[in-house]
């Protein structure tokens, strides 16, 4: 073999040769479709692109049967109608005078598991890219972490690499990062979780569409030149194509499956594209992520209304020895596809060359219907891009609630023994405050910067993120992240439907009114029934609730095989929820101010704590049903949050979750060193405490302002309880004990610096 | 009075302290790397940010940037600068100011609200405040640890020209607490926490970091 190129001539002369596509992770079956579609068998660099649009990752085959009834959903928030859904690179919603916002998270998990530092960097430049490709200018960042057990010698290892890489990359972005969430459990223990999600803003005019149309427009790929990174299961393809014989020394090295971020060539690209947009110069756009070039040219080419030819040859590379196939499915960051009429492209690449980015037309649209690739003249793609980018398989796994549910749900945490004097009320109380999960996490967030653009009206510890949209009138938009993993394992549709519950609750407590969710989907294998059971029922749940809640899924993420050996992790479907407040000066913080205002409790406490902060720190224990899910009253305490807020009649307002009552006290008292001397109403005060029920939140106002505030929660329907009074720096629970600011304080945030450094 | 702010590659503050220099009641005006013109601008800020990414030593590609030839130039003939963070860092590899910025103490990148005394109120950017004055402005720095050798730094103490310095807790190891230095003349200022983040209360820590900018613009009407 002299040049071993495999082209289209080749394959249909030599139609059985054999193929590696068990090695990429097809099935005999889909092997099979692919050779139906193309008619004969594909070419080693068509295989390259079906194997890796069709994974699971790219093609959603397992989980697109439960995901399209998001797209059910009506495809309107209450601001009006969205601009763009579920398909994009990320929904686009309109929040009023003339601007849109768009977000949408996404997961890196195996990647960050293998290599923290760069697998995390990444995640964040991949959603950034999504943002980008929309024509929004990306405003903030969030990330939702999870890791093992904080004393587990891998949490060690991965964690402060992965704190460090989205701060290394968001930092060096100029994206300040508002918000997440870091929380631990053994099922996370060799499967932590990173999600990153990002917002952007646009004006509606501004939007732009990952599609190719216009035959002649030129096909031109900027950014960073591509390399032999990300490549992971292509190599056998390589080493076929380029070698003699097994153990022939001519292939190319071999080299990281894990790509490797240049966040100061995204902050450029960043630069670039907006003023590329500006200039009107861009006619269709596409960011280069997982499968690199075989996703970008077939879902540009798919969703536009000809064909596409690309001259691979013409593609800038870092590694000279690169085969085609590797050039496809090349995952380089910081890359960008845009098509362009004929006539803009001079101005188009001045632009680039201004932001010194390499810019190189590759190819142009034709009055095909075909992708056609060629590689030193020859064609090695001619394919339906279609079939490539729409038309893989679909999987209806089986799926079955496992009989250990039953006995899983039997064991209720409410028959655990309790503590009921005041000292053990007292000690549980500093016990939860210093746990892992409801500690201080400033050491993980200072190592983002939250100030950088000037926006940033809250960011953590705040229940939400909270950016300013426009300087002048003072729109804003505010995002929350949330999922408790134990709530889901316990009831994956009730689980879902809390995440949701949360967030939406985050959003209100800052005083702006949800809009729209995003979501992001991490759960185990899809060949177990058991996995696949919980992620059919978080689905049912989430689109229920939203349904309900009046709020569309914008798009998101799914991450399946988040299992390490048998074990999976908790099923968690962290939802994001973005909305709108018309004027940031209004926000609310979650600090209690100053001494001589009235505490409130909003919502209704019930005896619920399995699968509770309480039950999982004192007694490692998970079992029972998780707490009741009530969205007409998750709506109307939002509904009130938001009223009272706009009416500038509260001087905080915090959100009731994990650790209830008695963890919102403590950090509303931590925020600014200000304490409160509460009385608790119900009969059981371990209750009153540690219970979990949603739909609830602590405010406080200024003692003028109670008459028309309770007058207000009756009308809307939020039971309201008085429960005290802030006052100096103590916390007094009273009749029971009393613990002061400063000890209050240590507990919480010497937990996390004595664990890592 | 207009205020230019410069953009490099990789410039991330550059909104921010245009918005501070508006705020204050200046023009701010903005600046390309590649120019070689102030566009006649009174003032020059040098933003924050990460140019060029920070791949090579912090500064050390930006020091050779057209803008950075007129830079030096007018800041020789009394045009006040202000380099902040990178800013700061490009500052002393163009040896306008001596010293150097080096990894923090901890290794780890920072963000927090810092307590800061102004210690001297005789530069073009600190005349507004009163000398002793303890302001809390927005540290945020992975490479922000002041060093030099101890002659320098008893010169710099020595002839009032320790700008700004660190208290309650020094978050990066620089040598003596240092959080910003000044030319002999006052002109050249660099800073390593960010004024411009600290002057609007709703999106940072309050507006202490407002008079930095207010300062320069009395000092170009004086």
């Amino acid at each position: 073999m002299t040049s071993g190129l495999d082209t289209v001539a080749v394959a249909t002369q030599d139609p059985e040769r054999e193929q590696p596509w068990a090695e990429l992770g097809l099935k005999a079956e889909e092997y099979q479709r692919i050779r139906e579609i193309l008619g004969r068998r594909p070419t080693s660099a068509e295989l390259a692109m079906y194997s890796v649009m069709w994974s699971e990752h790219c093609s959603y085959k397992s989980s697109k049967v439960h995901l399209k009834q998001f797209g059910e959903l009506p495809q309107e928030t209450p601001v009006g109608k969205m601009l763009a859904g579920i398909g994009e690179n990320a929904g686009v919603i309109d929040i009023g005078q003339g601007y849109a916002v768009t977000f949408k998270v996404e997961s890196h998990n195996h990647p960050s598991y293998v290599e923290p530092y760069q697998g995390a960097a990444t995640g964040v430049g991949g959603i950034v890219r999504d943002i980008l490709a929309m024509g929004a200018r990306p405003v903030a960042v969030m990330d939702p972490l999870r890791f093992g057990p904080l004393d587990a010698p891998d949490t060690h290892r991965v964690l402060p690499g992965i704190v460090a890489g989205v701060g290394g990359y968001g930092n060096c972005l100029g994206l300040p990062n508002i918000g997440g969430e870091a929380v631990f459990d053994p099922t996370y223990l060799g499967n932590p979780l990173v999600n990153a999600l990002c917002v952007g803003v646009l004006r509606h005019e501004d939007l732009h569409l990952a599609k190719a149309s216009g035959v002649g427009n030129q096909v031109i790929l900027y950014g960073a030149r591509t390399g032999g990174d990300g490549i992971g299961g292509v190599s056998v393809l390589a080493s076929e194509t380029f070698t003699e014989s097994a153990g022939g020394g001519t292939g190319p090295a071999k080299r990281p499956s894990v790509q490797v971020g240049d966040p100061f060539m995204e902050k450029l690209l960043i630069e670039c594209t907006l003023e590329l947009f500006a200039a009107g110069l861009v006619a269709g756009i596409q960011d280069l992520g997982g499968a690199g070039l075989s996703c970008a040219t077939s879902e540009l080419a798919s969703a536009g209304d000809g064909g596409m030819h690309v001259d691979l040859d013409l593609v800038p590379l870092r590694d000279s020895s690169l085969s085609p196939e590797e050039i496809l499915m090349s995952e380089s960051q910081e890359r960008m596809m845009a098509v362009v009429e004929p006539g803009d492209v001079e101005a188009f690449l001045a632009i680039c060359a201004k932001w010194e980015v390499d810019a190189t037309v590759v190819g142009e649209v034709t009055d095909g219907d075909h992708l056609q690739v060629d590689w030193h003249g020859e064609r090695v793609v001619d394919v339906p891009p279609r079939s490539v980018a729409h038309d893989g398989p679909t999987y209806e796994r089986p799926f079955a609630r496992p009989q250990s549910q039953d006995t899983l749900q039997a064991d209720a945490a409410e028959a655990l023994p309790r503590p009921d004097t005041g000292e053990e009320l007292r000690a549980t109380l500093l016990q939860l405050l210093g746990s892992p999960n409801l500690c201080d996490k400033s050491w993980i967030t200072d190592q983002y910067d939250r100030y950088v653009q000037g926006n940033t009206v809250l960011a953590q510890p705040h229940d939400s993120g909270l950016v300013r949209v426009d300087e002048h009138t003072g729109l804003g938009v505010a995002v929350s992240t949330d999922c408790n993993g134990r709530y889901a394992r316990l009831d994956p549709y009730a689980g879902a439907q809390l995440a949701l519950a949360e967030s939406y609750r985050n959003v209100a407590t800052s005083g702006a009114r949800p809009l729209a969710v995003s979501d992001c989907l991490n759960f185990g294998s899809p060949e177990d029934p058991a996995v696949m059971w919980q992620f059919a029922e978080a689905c049912r749940g989430l689109k229920d609730a939203c349904l309900e809640l009046g709020v569309p899924v914008t798009g998101g993420n799914v991450s399946l095989y988040n299992q390490t050996g048998e074990t999976a992790i908790l099923p968690t479907p962290v939802v994001a929820v973005l909305g709108v407040i018309d004027d940031v000066t209004w926000r609310v913080r979650s600090g209690f101010v100053e001494p001589g205002e009235t505490v409130v409790l909003l919502g209704e406490t019930r005896e619920e704590l399995s699968g509770s902060e309480w039950a999982h720190v004192v007694h490692d224990h998970l079992g029972g049903r998780p707490p009741v899910v009530d969205l007409p009253a998750e709506q109307a305490l939002a509904g009130l949050l938001a009223d009272a807020v706009r009416d500038g009649l509260l001087t905080s307002a915090h959100d009731l979750s994990e650790g209830g009552l008695a963890q919102a006290l403590a950090e509303s008292v931590i925020r600014h060193g200000v304490g409160a001397a509460v009385t608790l109403t119900d009969d059981d005060p371990f209750v009153s405490l540690f219970s979990e029920s949603s739909a609830r939140a602590l405010v406080t106002l200024a003692p003028q302002q109670l008459p028309a505030f309770l007058e207000a929660a009756r009308t809307a329907g939020v039971p309201a309880t008085e429960l005290g009074t802030t006052i100096g720096d103590t916390l007094e629970v009273s009749g029971w004990f009393s613990i002061g600011v400063e000890e209050l304080q240590a507990t919480w945030s010497a937990t996390l610096p004595a664990a890592l450094g | 009075m207009r205020i230019g702010v410069v953009t490099f590659p990789g410039s991330l503050d550059d909104v921010d302290a245009a918005r501070a220099v508006r705020l204050a009641g200046g023009e701010a005006v903005a600046l390309w790397h590649g120019e070689a013109d102030l566009h006649g601008v009174d003032a020059v800020v040098l933003p924050g940010g990460f140019s060029y990414g920070d791949y090579l030593r912090c500064g050390a590609i930006s020091r050779f940037s057209p803008v950075m030839e007129q830079v030096v130039e007018q800041a020789a003939g009394g045009m006040p600068v202000l380099g902040i963070c990178n800013g700061f860092q490009i500052l002393c590899e163009s040896h306008l100011l001596p010293g150097a910025l080096i990894r923090n103490e901890r290794r780890r990148f920072g963000c927090l609200d810092q307590r800061v005394r102004i210690e001297s109120t005789r530069t073009a950017w600190t005349s507004r405040y009163v000398a002793g004055e303890e302001v809390t402005i927005v540290l945020k720095n992975g490479e922000g640890c002041y060093v030099a050798d101890a002659e320098t730094l008893d010169r710099l103490e020595g002839e009032g020209r320790v700008v700004a310095r660190y208290v309650a807790g020094n978050p990066n190891g620089s040598l003596r607490d240092i959080a910003g230095v000044s030319n002999e003349r006052g002109n050249v200022v660099g800073l390593m926490p960010h004024p411009e983040h600290a002057v609007d209360d709703l999106c940072g820590p309050g507006t202490d970091g407002l008079g930095f900018f207010t300062s320069v613009l009395r000092s170009l009407v004086s």
